[in-house]
């Protein structure tokens, strides 16, 4: 313990906490995009008492049964929301703490000041830092406690997607904010390979090739969602339901025309 | 050519200093940076006014005294340059030119642009050293090593301990100057047998002096005048890990029961 302590101490160990749960908040949004992009997948059959419900309704009902029946139910969802927590809350902490020591160490401004290589995203680490926290917060209220009202119903993504991204506001919101994550990563995703001491010349380029790719490919994958729903791309919920109605009469009006024939 | 140096002016290091103007006239574009401070100072002295001071030694590049910030960057515009080989023909002809020192709360400004960097060498006094006995000394050839290390090893020894690593970073770190101590022993077989020691220890001594902490903007590299590569920030790191994490802290402790 008093290992980990003295790595804590050093601004290295503490760069290496912040590399640590950066890894570990970029794995939920890979896995988190995934389950996003599921709005474009066919509905499917939610079992017995449900009946055909948006894949992502069905994904949503899925995630807290992870881990059953070895775990009880929403264990593993649980789990899974107190490792990010932790990983928010210590990548903040050690944030501030090296950026309180390094406005300690240059008192007096520079009169002039020229960047020659350090990149915008680089300069802005903090300011979209702190943008994602506020971001997180008005999300989580957003669309898993229905907080903004309208017509949000526990369990019905689809239909609260939906809901939301009739609204151009909320769009906007969404879009700007995955941007800020955009930058966010564009530079954290290579920094962390160098912190942990990975990179070195023959990996720098494919490093800061796929901090590039999974910051592009993140945005790229998350927009796709309320500009489905904003273009109409991605149906109406009822539309949904009902043409699913409409192809279990056309089946039941075939069978009905078999046995007539 | 003519040139308005806006220079820092600070008495002593309790002063809180300012910028003053000076014009000076007549400089040929072969003039280097500190031979037009040089033509400044005598006419500072001539008026009665006191001369700039400034640090400078070789005057060729391979010393690191000349310490100033030029125009917003160490060592001035041109890349890979000392102050002492940059050459008034790099400038535009009637341009004001900010000139300053380094800032960092590690650097304390003595006067002027004089700052006194003995942090880095209460660094490199931390660990930066190797073990030799005082015999005879053994033929050069006996201990192998790979061309390319001792390459390697002699791009970060070329780092002269200028400073201008922790006056280009925007958070006044100097995980460069220490990352290249470090990697220059510790890639030879020589500092091979300090190797853990010196990592955590130059370490220790380089968060106590108050440098700031690296973000990874790499600008340290663009402003060095030795171009030091940040690779070896990266194998600081590693080397730091390791010795924190994965190194046994006692190796000479007891298993105990249950």
């Amino acid at each position: 313990m008093s290992r980990l302590a003295s790595l804590y101490q050093s601004s290295l160990g503490k760069k290496f906490i912040v590399a640590v749960t950066g890894i570990v908040m970029i794995g939920f949004l890979v896995g988190h995009v995934a389950g996003n992009l599921k709005i474009f997948l066919p509905p499917v059959d939610g079992g017995p008492g449900v009946g055909m419900q948006p894949d992502i309704d069905y994904y949503a009902h899925y995630l807290r049964e992870i881990g059953e029946p070895l775990l009880p139910a929403t264990a593993f969802l649980w789990g899974a929301r107190l490792v990010l927590l932790g990983s928010i809350i210590l990548h903040v902490i050690c944030v501030i703490q090296l950026s309180t020591q390094s406005s300690a160490a240059r008192k007096t401004a520079y009169a002039s000041r020229k960047y020659s290589r350090a990149t915008p995203p680089a300069r802005w680490m903090m300011y979209t830092g702190s943008a994602l926290m506020l971001f997180i917060v008005v999300h989580l209220l957003h669309l898993t406690f229905g907080a903004f009202g309208g017509g949000f119903e526990h369990g019905k993504v689809y239909h609260n997607l939906y809901d939301a991204f009739n609204n151009v506001l909320w769009v906007v919101f969404y879009v700007g904010s995955i941007g800020i994550v955009a930058l966010h990563l564009y530079h954290g995703v290579w920094s962390l390979f160098q912190t942990l001491g990975f990179d070195n010349p023959d990996r720098n380029r494919g490093l800061r090739r796929m901090a590039a790719v999974l910051s592009v490919g993140l945005f790229v994958g998350f927009v796709a969602v309320p500009t489905a729903f904003i273009t109409g791309i991605a149906k109406a919920p009822d539309h949904i339901e009902s043409s699913e109605i409409a192809a279990h009469q056309q089946d039941e009006n075939a069978v009905e025309n078999e046995e007539k024939e | 050519m003519k040139f308005n140096i806006k220079v820092w002016r600070q008495a002593n290091s309790k002063d809180s200093g300012k910028f003053e103007s000076y014009t000076v006239d007549n400089i040929s574009g072969d003039t280097s940076f500190l031979e037009m401070l040089d033509a400044l100072n005598i006419q500072l002295t001539k008026n009665g006014g006191d001369p700039v001071a400034f640090d400078s030694d070789c005057r060729e590049g391979v010393c690191g005294m000349c310490s100033m910030v030029i125009d917003g960057q160490a060592h001035g515009p041109k890349p890979a340059t000392t102050t002492c080989q940059l050459y008034m023909r790099h400038f535009q002809d009637g341009a004001e030119i900010t000139v300053e020192p380094w800032r960092a709360t590690a650097f304390p400004v003595v006067r002027d642009l004089v700052v006194d960097r003995s942090a880095f060498d209460r660094i490199m006094q931390a660990g930066g050293y190797v073990t030799v006995h005082s015999g005879p000394k053994p033929e050069p050839n006996s201990i192998p090593i790979e061309p390319e290390v001792a390459e390697e090893a002699l791009d970060a020894a070329s780092c002269i301990g200028c400073g201008a690593c922790v006056a280009a970073c925007p958070n006044a770190s100097a995980m460069l100057y220490t990352s290249a101590k470090v990697s220059h022993l510790g890639l030879l077989p020589q500092g091979d047998p300090e190797r853990k020691h010196r990592v955590l220890s130059m370490v220790e001594q380089m968060e106590g002096e108050g440098f700031g902490s690296c973000r990874n903007y790499g600008e340290c590299e663009a402003q060095c005048p030795k171009e030091i590569s940040i690779k070896f920030i990266g194998m600081l790191n590693r080397e730091y890990l390791q010795a924190n994490l994965l190194d046994q802290a006692n190796p000479r402790g007891k298993m105990s029961p249950q």
